[in-house]
């Protein structure tokens, strides 16, 4: 029939195509608008929570008539929200800066050079990367409790380096694998060490990797709340995670705009990092499935 | 190390000829016995085989290990030797390691008698095996090279001075250096606590048995045949189970499928502004997590929640749900974790298909068109199985996350609503949530610990698995 059709009038057939297509478009545009609605409601509504007046969860509304930065100016004098901001700044840059240095080293040292136990410590990190970290988390503060090493920003932070050494080591090595080796040759015939090979000609090639391990490893500190609810216990070394949880669950009704503009102001940063950077980090997030 | 020159010299001659005079005492010897000598006291093999260097650079570890031991315990001539007030840093460790200590802390005449703090005991212990480990490799390396050296100057190769000898190991060396730092760091924040987690799931540490005040000891198996036989904890474990491996399956199977259907409908070329679509789709997975789970839990808050309240005003319930907290209704509790996880989950799959999807030559397509495909029939026969392929070692690796999504179940339910049934766990807790409560709120730490060794059977099994399938494992 349709065979018929088309000999017959060719333009009805194209004009009835032409609208059926509009109409799967209109149709196509309506579920992502409901999509996009979905997805932008409760971003909405947390946002204009923490510009709304003062109180409780009750009266929140996704657009407030009175806007105001009231909730903010709050959350920095009469909260430590401050001092928490700055307790995960400091986790999270110590976090990116050992985590991103540790696995390049170690990365590159597995991808090219053959040592004795090389298969071995392969391994060794393959098993070690499928512990969970949490796990580890809770053995670490049974032993930290009974050595009194409790309460420290930077234990939790190399604590947190070590628990993604070795997937990040294994991520850093797929990647390395896959550069050319020709390079690093001719620089040794020309008479470069080890260490001038890596610093002046793989950290270069291994920029793309390096910056996504360096986003993964600056932004998980600050969701992080395992670790440092199992580590942290003296008001002034909390996190912001640990802050924000807190003053949900203690302090539920009336002080919920208070905790809105604390999310909002831990999630802008990250959020604009992550779609800014999202090319990066899908592709490392591949890259990690197809090695491992 | 220039104590070596000496023989070098007088040696390198009759090289050719074993046997001959001038060397006929060393080589007559057979290639085990520096072997055995280098077992008793690390270096004295490489002393028969006369490489001075290399002897004092073993015989070095050895007495250091001895003067450690030495130092930090109390070894006095003439004394009765116990390990407990006599041992040093392996002796001791090692006593700990075994016994847990064997005198509990109690009050005498003199006053408050300090006992034996097992886990501090417990921990040392794995220190000092962990260190006796890494001088077991010295002391291996000792033993084969002298047997090794032996048997090349009985062939009749040429002897080697030992500054050769570690020059030539120094070059081989950079990896091992390089390695180092990050091995120290996983030895002791990963390796460490893992083997001390381990091993408590095989003792009575918990809150009935604190240290110092009790002494803990090893039960064997006691703790997993609690937790499968006491009725109480195996109806809780099994049923904590059941609901965490359908609520993986769950999970990953609906932000798979909604992340594909955006990312297909996204790549229609009818659709106008693609890429504002796409960046507000993907503000779910940019939010940290912790953020939009805290949220939603405000959102779904029975009693104050903007939720309730909105379905009450157009009516259709009649009076507020409690969405997380109503004892009748797990499943509801369940159904909503699970579709804010799907709020949370999809725009990562929806990248990662959209990624795939521009990587599909349009070739394919037209082919399909002039063979008088539809778009259905595109889409099952092209479309899908491309995809699959690229997604399936990324759906395992967010099967194991899903399993071990502490995250948002915490902030989101805590586990609740309770349930009587169960013991310290909750209608929505996982394995990894329960497991959390049992060690943190209430102290149950060997049961904690036997949880986490079966959690991490389970995801190792898969991560193995889908290892195996991957070309990564054949590439290592």
């Amino acid at each position: 029939m349709v065979v018929t059709t088309r000999r017959e009038t060719p333009a009805s057939i194209v004009e009835r195509e032409r609208r059926k297509g509009q109409l799967s478009s209109v149709f196509i545009h309506l579920f992502l608008l409901i999509v996009a609605v979905i997805v932008i409601f409760p971003l909405l509504w947390v946002v204009g929570a923490s510009l709304g007046p003062g109180g409780g969860l009750a009266n929140t509304t996704p657009i407030p008539e009175d806007a105001s930065f009231g909730n903010y100016v709050f959350l920095f004098t009469e909260t430590g929200y401050g001092r928490w901001y700055l307790n995960s700044l400091y986790i999270a840059t110590l976090n990116m800066v050992g985590g991103v240095a540790l696995s390049a080293i170690c990365g590159y040292v597995f991808a090219r050079i053959r040592f004795r136990g090389r298969k071995f410590g392969m391994l060794s990190i393959l098993i070690l990367q499928m512990f969970p970290s949490f796990l580890t988390a809770i053995a670490v503060y049974m032993l930290f409790l009974n050595f009194g090493l409790l309460d420290s920003l930077t234990g939790v932070a190399l604590v947190g380096i070590a628990a993604a050494l070795p997937y990040n080591t294994w991520l850093m090595k797929g990647y390395t694998d896959n550069l050319p080796a020709s390079l690093d040759e001719a620089a040794a015939i020309d008479g470069a060490g080890r260490i001038t090979i890596f610093r002046k000609i793989m950290l270069p090639l291994m920029r793309p990797m390096l910056a996504f391990v360096a986003v993964m490893q600056f932004t998980m500190p600050w969701m992080d709340f395992i670790l440092p609810r199992l580590l942290l216990q003296s008001p002034s070394k909390q996190t912001v995670a640990l802050g924000l949880f807190d003053m949900i669950t203690d302090q539920y009704s009336n002080d919920f705009t208070t905790f809105a503009a604390g999310a909002v102001f831990l999630a802008l940063p990250i959020t604009i990092v992550f779609v800014l950077m999202q090319r990066y980090l899908v592709a490392g997030a591949m890259a990690g499935a197809e090695k491992g | 190390m220039s104590t070596t020159k000496p023989p070098a010299p007088r040696a390198s001659a009759p090289a050719r000829a074993p046997g001959e005079p001038g060397n006929t005492r060393s080589s007559a010897l057979p290639a085990p016995v520096p072997g055995i000598a280098s077992a008793l006291v690390w270096g004295a093999g490489q002393l028969l085989n006369r490489q001075l260097g290399k002897a004092a650079f073993f015989f070095a570890f050895y007495a250091a290990a001895i003067v450690w031991e030495m130092t930090t315990g109390n070894y006095y001539a003439g004394m009765e030797f116990t390990p407990r007030d006599n041992g040093g840093f392996f002796v001791k460790g090692l006593w700990g390691l075994i016994t847990l200590g064997d005198t509990p802390r109690q009050m005498s005449l003199t006053g408050l008698n300090e006992g034996d703090n097992s886990i501090v005991l417990l921990a040392n212990g794995i220190i000092a095996l962990l260190t006796l480990c890494l001088l077991a490799i010295i002391a291996i390396w000792s033993v084969r090279d002298a047997v090794r050296y032996r048997a090349g100057l009985n062939a009749g190769a040429a002897p080697e001075r030992s500054a050769d000898y570690f020059r030539k190991t120094w070059e081989n060396a950079f990896a091992y250096i390089a390695l180092s730092p990050g091995l120290v760091l996983m030895v002791f924040m990963s390796v460490l606590p893992i083997t001390f987690g381990v091993m408590v799931a095989f003792t009575d540490y918990n809150r009935d048995n604190l240290p110092p005040m009790n002494l803990v000891n090893w039960v064997g198996f006691d703790t997993f045949a609690q937790i499968f036989t006491v009725p109480s904890w195996a109806g809780t474990f099994f049923g904590v189970l059941v609901w965490t491996v359908v609520w993986a399956v769950l999970a990953t199977f609906t932000t798979y499928c909604a992340g594909f259907l955006l990312a297909v409908l996204l790549a229609n070329k009818k659709v106008r502004f693609p890429r504002v679509w796409r960046t507000i789709f993907l503000l779910p997975w940019a939010v940290p997590a912790l953020v939009s789970a805290l949220v939603f839990r405000a959102m779904f808050n029975g009693q104050f929640g903007p939720i309730s309240q909105f379905l009450v005003d157009i009516g259709l319930t009649d009076e507020r749900v409690y969405w997380f907290t109503d004892p009748t209704n797990p499943n509801l509790a369940r159904a909503v974790v699970l579709l804010v996880n799907l709020w949370l989950g999809f725009p990562f799959f929806m990248a990662l298909v959209g990624g795939v999807l521009t990587n599909i030559p349009d070739s394919y397509y037209e082919a399909a068109r002039i063979d008088g495909a539809g778009p259905l029939q595109q889409l099952r026969y092209i479309t899908i199985p491309i995809v699959q392929r690229t997604c399936t070692p990324l759906l395992v690796l967010a099967f194991v996350a899903a399993f071990n999504n502490f995250g948002l179940v915490y902030f989101l339910t805590e586990g609740g609503p309770d349930n009587v049934d169960y013991r310290f766990a909750g209608s929505t807790d996982l394995l990894v949530t329960w497991l959390f409560k049992l060690t943190l709120d209430n102290r149950l730490y060997n049961i904690g610990a036997v949880m986490s060794i079966i959690v991490f059977f389970i995801v190792g099994t898969i991560s193995v698995w889908n290892l195996k399938r991957s070309r990564a494992i054949r590439e290592l």
